[in-house]
């Protein structure tokens, strides 16, 4: 391990500063600043669109910024890729483990550098030095293995220690803890906690607010590509940082009182005791003219029921009604043919389709649920995409141009429309205003409640607290797969939102 | 026990078995002699194999090794014939010509990003079109050399003849396991073949690797040219047609993961006495047709691709 | 109980092109090839576009390249609509073997032509259906998958003509690789006739659009309801089909079943053809009509090569050239240079 002293200051070890970076008309980052000292854990929080994921890729040199400067240990740097930004120390370990699952711990550690006698690598030496270099590690294992016979937890050590042993600066952990169980995080954490002790400068992303309590020094906060803040974590509590997380400021516009208690139509769709492996069942009913917003931090089991919904993933067990009617949902197809529409979260990976024109991406689910041989005509497509296109406002040069090149809002408007467009009964839309620009984003919150006042039954997932009370008749709460509360009427505020997702966090804390 | 030595433990125990079986019926079958036979006739496809192997290893595909086979055969027929080359200097000017044009597929594969199997294709035509073009016809090879080499052997216990071909290729698969698994290219192989990000962000040079392989799948397919070349005596544009696909069969069967960065070349050398085997056991047999060998080759490369499916289910699913 | 509606009318009409005018078309690269091609063949030999009537039936270099690209033809119709889904199939030229074999067998054994056509056409849909199969249930890669038929569907086919090569003077079968219908040679009417009616069948009913969006993504169509699987057993399944014509055609031209050299590579050149055609490798948007021209064009390269006195084999160098140039096309470098597809959409960049 590097000769590092741990500085009782903390000197700055990483600094950015300033760092802007553009993608086509958004602004990912706006003038943000963040310092990593040595010998200190610095948790990184945010939500999707926060702009922490491309901080990162900015410090560790896989993006490079518009504007701002890197400076490692007080000299100003330019990374030109991971690769370079290693060179210079700066480590990385992601969520994904970035190590080869087809080679040998041991290869995985020392690829690139093996030790070679006579020209050809030492495989004994290599397996010797893999297993002094992770018994500092605590860790036991036959290094012989294939890494991918080892639990998650395991790799991800490897790949600290891979890290740790070419950078030994600036370690960079991308949710590491993600698919790891309560002993792992620990076990991962009391390693890091030594190398903190070693005084290595440790930049923590994670989206679990109490592991961040357990573990970091201080935070730093993004929320729509600024800072919002940076403190010591002694001074806070989980109230303050999901707070600060969620909401510009906390003097929201009230929860419009038109919403409060007013009429509910009957049971749309009804869920019962829908769950599967990992995903505890749940049970939710949906109003015609209701929408249902959904809060909870990433990770918090929300996108997990919206696929359940849809027969993304198959739910074991448990059954699903339409207007009182059993309707079996084992897969997207059936939900479609239920009525049921779904804006997934991934825009581009789930939902558009790039080549596309925009006519076809609004009648694609039409077209799917009327099967191969009842073809839209020509003039039945551009009346509808036409149709469509108008209600939802969506600005393309032409719509027979390919999808892509639209604006990310206005992409958001053709899955949307495309699913208008099935006469649903019940539509689900996954953080809907995601990486959209805020003309964009006022536009879909003014849709979904015309499409409440339509009648349509609604399930929106959104991590923007202010965005979800301006639209939901009830909110419901998630944390660690459960739904854990559910707020009506007047209850729906913003802060009432906030105490209800740090709940356990707190309890857990105390 | 490591996953990925079941497929090639498979691969073992199917030949082992296939041999005894072979044996129980024709016992004539063991005797060095047919083993001395099987090295010499699948010393092209063997070294040709070992070249794919890496290819393959590596997550790519090479189309066009048969076509290198049969160009380098018509090069080394036209340079000893026409041009008057020693036999020897004819093969080293094939060799060089081999690679470079390995190494230029490969690195149209890495910077113009396009499938492997595309590119090699081309490669494939190109090798194929530029023999004919050298010369239509067959070209006989007559050189004291040629003779010289086909006379010697070293005489195993039990009268079977280790030729110097079949002596190439077991030379070919003992450096290429030393290469596969003691070096740092090797290495980086796999590692291209496990993940190719992942492999970019641990500092494998991915061109220069990408380039490497392809010019020394090329480079042995034109070593298989040489072995065909002494094995005929003759030089023909259409050598070796479809030995790309014995190739792959072999490679596959052999337990490497059709999908890169799990195998051994080890597993290509049973892989090539499997389909040996299917041959001479026809040949012995006498009722069988010789169309059976690609049945059952087909057979086994389908057995393999189901098991791999199983074996390597937990697989990354995306891209 | 009244179902939500979004029901706001358009006051404009969203703009969109017109059917694409007669131009468009001599402006496209693969037509532009096709007439360049056939201008030097006509430089090289002045009779090039000569076409002479004689025995009820078309005689000249033109019609011949048609003729003798309407195996290839046959085989891209198929190929366009595999390589629209994101995949390939290596196996047509092993299918178009056993569809021949097939067919000769039976006719020589006795068995009446339409049964024996029949059954090749069968043998060529369950090949199909097979790697269908092994596409969908099995989720193998589809140049993987494909690979199995085509190293083991020759040695099939030999096992059907135990070896020999099966002749046969059957006039229906005959007929199918040399005859003449209105004075076209009968392959270039089965072609022409797949072509139309595969066409057809794609953009007259959703089927293309649904292919395109597999092609395009995959996921996206899962959550689009789009039901995948059935759409790739139906296009594999046709590509098996398509080969089998193909080998049908083979077959009648040459009057017997030859399972080592019936349509040996024929596969590369139909996928080359799609490719020509402007359907990329990477799926999503196709053309089969264009996948037919450029089976034509290769012909006409080939013909091309063998009247100016070049061996025949100089045709794979030309070939090869090709792929490089539509490689380096096709390349992200040049892609930067000239923005936009001519595969089929009429997208404009902003």
């Amino acid at each position: 391990m590097a000769e590092e002293m741990a500085a009782p200051g903390g000197r700055p070890v990483l600094e950015a500063q300033g760092i802007v970076k553009i993608f086509g008309q958004h602004r990912a980052l706006d003038g943000v600043d963040f310092t990593a000292h040595a010998g200190e854990v610095h948790a990184l929080l945010g939500e999707n669109g926060a702009g922490k994921s491309t901080l990162i890729k900015i410090l560790t040199g896989a993006y490079q910024p518009d504007e701002g400067e890197l400076r490692l240990d007080g000299t100003p740097i330019q990374l030109r890729n991971p690769l370079h930004g290693q060179s210079f120390g700066i480590g990385t370990v992601y969520q994904e483990v970035n190590l080869l699952p087809n080679r040998s711990v041991a290869e995985n550690l020392f690829l690139g550098r093996q030790p070679t006698r006579f020209g050809l690598v030492d495989r004994a030496g290599i397996v010797r030095r893999a297993r002094e270099l992770l018994a500092r590690y605590g860790l036991d294992i036959d290094v012989r293995a294939e890494l991918s016979e080892f639990s998650v937890a395991v790799q991800q050590i490897v790949a600290i220690a891979r890290a740790v042993e070419l950078s030994g600066k600036v370690l960079v952990l991308d949710e590491p803890t993600a698919s790891l169980d309560r002993n792992e995080v620990e076990r991962l954490f009391d390693v890091v906690r030594g190398l903190r002790a070693d005084g290595l400068a440790i930049i923590f992303i994670t989206h679990f607010l109490d592991q961040v309590f357990a573990l970091a020094d201080r935070v730093t906060i993004l929320r729509n590509g600024t800072r919002v803040a940076t403190q010591p974590l002694a001074a806070l509590n989980t109230t303050d940082v999901v707070r600060m997380m969620l909401g510009k400021d906390m003097a929201f516009e009230h929860h419009p009182s038109a919403l409060a208690g007013g009429p509910r139509g009957a049971v749309r769709v009804e869920f019962k005791g829908i769950g599967r492996k990992g995903m505890p069942p749940f049970d939710l009913a949906i109003h015609e003219g209701e929408v249902v917003g959904v809060a909870g931090l990433l990770g918090s089991g929300r996108t997990e029921v919206a696929r359940l919904m849809f027969g993304v993933d198959a739910a074991e067990g448990g059954e699903v009604r339409v207007d009182g009617e059993a309707v079996s949902v084992r897969n997207p197809a059936q939900a479609v043919a239920a009525g049921f529409g779904f804006c997934p979260e991934d825009r581009k990976l789930d939902g558009i389709f790039g080549d596309l024109s925009v006519r076809e991406n609004i009648i694609i689910a039409l077209q799917a649920k009327l099967g191969w041989f009842r073809a839209l005509n020509h003039e039945d497509q551009i009346e509808l995409a036409g149709r469509y296109a108008e209600a939802l406002d969506i600005r393309a040069a032409s719509h027979d141009m390919p999808v892509k090149l639209l604006s990310g809002g206005n992409q958001q408007k053709v899955i949307l429309a495309r699913w208008l467009a099935i006469d649903p009964t019940f539509l689900i839309l996954d953080e809907p205003t995601r990486g959209i620009d805020v003309g964009a984003h006022a536009e879909i919150v003014r849709t979904i409640n015309r499409l409440r006042e339509e009648g349509l039954a609604l399930f929106v997932i959104s991590s923007e607290l202010d965005e979800v009370v301006a639209y939901s008749n009830r909110v419901v709460v998630m944390r660690d797969r459960e739904m854990v509360a559910e707020l009506e009427g007047d209850a729906i505020a913003p802060e009432a939102i906030v105490e209800a997702i740090a709940g356990t966090t707190r309890e857990a804390r105390a | 026990m490591n996953r990925s030595l079941r497929p090639l433990l498979a691969t073992a125990l199917i030949f082992l078995f296939a041999y005894l079986m072979a044996v129980g019926q024709h016992p004539g079958m063991l005797s060095t002699r047919v083993v001395g036979n099987f090295l010499t006739d699948n010393a092209f496809l063997g070294i040709a194999a070992v070249g794919m192997t890496f290819v393959i290893l590596s997550g790519g595909i090479d189309l066009s090794v048969g076509a290198v086979i049969g160009f380098t055969t018509v090069l080394i027929a036209v340079l000893i014939m026409w041009v008057g080359l020693h036999p020897l200097a004819a093969f080293a000017v094939a060799l060089a010509v081999a690679a470079l044009f390995g190494a230029v597929m490969g690195a149209a594969i890495h910077y113009l990003r396009v499938p492997s199997f595309i590119v090699t294709l081309a490669g494939m035509f190109l090798a194929r079109g530029g023999a004919s073009v050298l010369s239509p016809d067959s070209i006989g090879i007559e050189h004291d050399f040629y003779t010289a080499v086909s006379r010697s052997y070293i005489l195993m216990p039990g009268g079977g003849r280790l030729t110097v071909i079949g002596m190439i290729m077991l030379a070919v698969f003992a450096l290429a396991i030393l290469l596969a698994h003691r070096t740092r290219f090797g290495s980086n192989i796999y590692a291209l073949g496990g993940s190719e990000t992942s492999a970019a962000l641990m500092g494998v040079p991915v061109a220069r690797t990408t380039i490497a392989i392809y010019a020394l799948s090329s480079a042995l397919a034109g070593l298989a040219g040489v072995v065909f070349s002494l094995y005929t005596s003759a030089g023909y544009s259409l050598n070796a047609l479809g030995v790309e696909l014995d190739a792959i069969a072999a490679v596959v069967i052999g337990g490497t993961l059709l999908t890169g960065g799990y195998g051994f070349v080890a597993g290509t050398f049973i892989g090539v006495m499997l389909q040996g085997l299917v041959q001479t056991y026809i040949v012995f047999d006498g009722t069988l047709s010789s169309w059976w060998t690609k049945i059952v080759v087909g057979v086994l490369l389908f057995m393999f691709i189901v098991l791999q499916r199983l074996v390597f289910r937990a697989g990354p699913r995306r891209t | 109980m009244t179902r939500p509606t979004i029901d706001l009318r358009p006051t404009t009409q969203p703009p969109y092109p017109r059917a694409r005018p007669i131009h468009a078309f001599f402006t496209r690269p693969q037509v532009i090839a096709l007439i360049a091609v056939l201008l030097v063949n006509w430089m090289l030999f002045p009779g090039f576009f000569t076409i002479t009537w004689q025995d009820g039936r078309l005689f000249g270099s033109l019609i011949d390249v048609l003729n003798r690209g309407a195996p290839v033809a046959i085989l891209a119709i198929g190929m366009t609509a595999v390589i629209a889904t994101k995949g390939v199939d290596l196996s047509v030229g092993a299918v178009m073997a056993i569809s021949g074999a097939v067919a000769a067998t039976l006719v020589s054994s006795g068995v009446s032509a339409p049964v024996a056509v029949a059954a090749a056409l069968g043998a060529g849909l369950l090949c199909g259906l097979w790697n269908g199969i092994l596409v969908t249930v099995l989720d193998i890669q589809p140049i993987i998958a494909t690979l199995v038929l085509m190293v083991a569907g020759r040695g099939l086919a030999q096992l059907v003509t135990e070896g020999s090569i099966v002749t046969f003077s059957d006039p229906v079968l005959v007929f199918i690789g040399t005859g003449s219908i209105l004075g076209l040679p009968t392959p270039v009417v089965i072609a022409l006739l797949l072509m139309i009616a595969a066409t057809l069948a794609v953009r007259r009913t959703a089927l293309g659009l649904l292919i395109e969006a597999v092609g395009v993504n995959r996921s996206a169509a899962r959550f689009a309801g789009l039901s995948a699987g059935a759409l790739l057993l139906i296009v594999y399944t046709f590509a098996g089909f398509c080969a089998a014509v193909a080998g049908l055609i083979v077959a009648g031209d040459i009057r017997g079943a030859d399972a080592n050299n019936a349509g040996l590579w024929l596969e590369l050149d139909a996928i080359l053809a799609v490719v020509i055609g402007g359907t990329s490798l990477l799926g999503g948007r196709f053309s089969i009509p264009m996948a037919v021209l450029g089976a034509i064009i290769i012909q006409a390269m080939n013909t091309g090569i063998l009247i100016s006195g070049f061996s025949p084999e100089f045709n794979l160098v030309v070939k090869s050239a090709v792929i490089i140039v539509i490689l380096v096309l096709q390349s992200p470098l040049s892609a930067r240079m000239f923005r936009g597809r001519s595969g089929g959409n009429s997208g404009k960049a902003k």
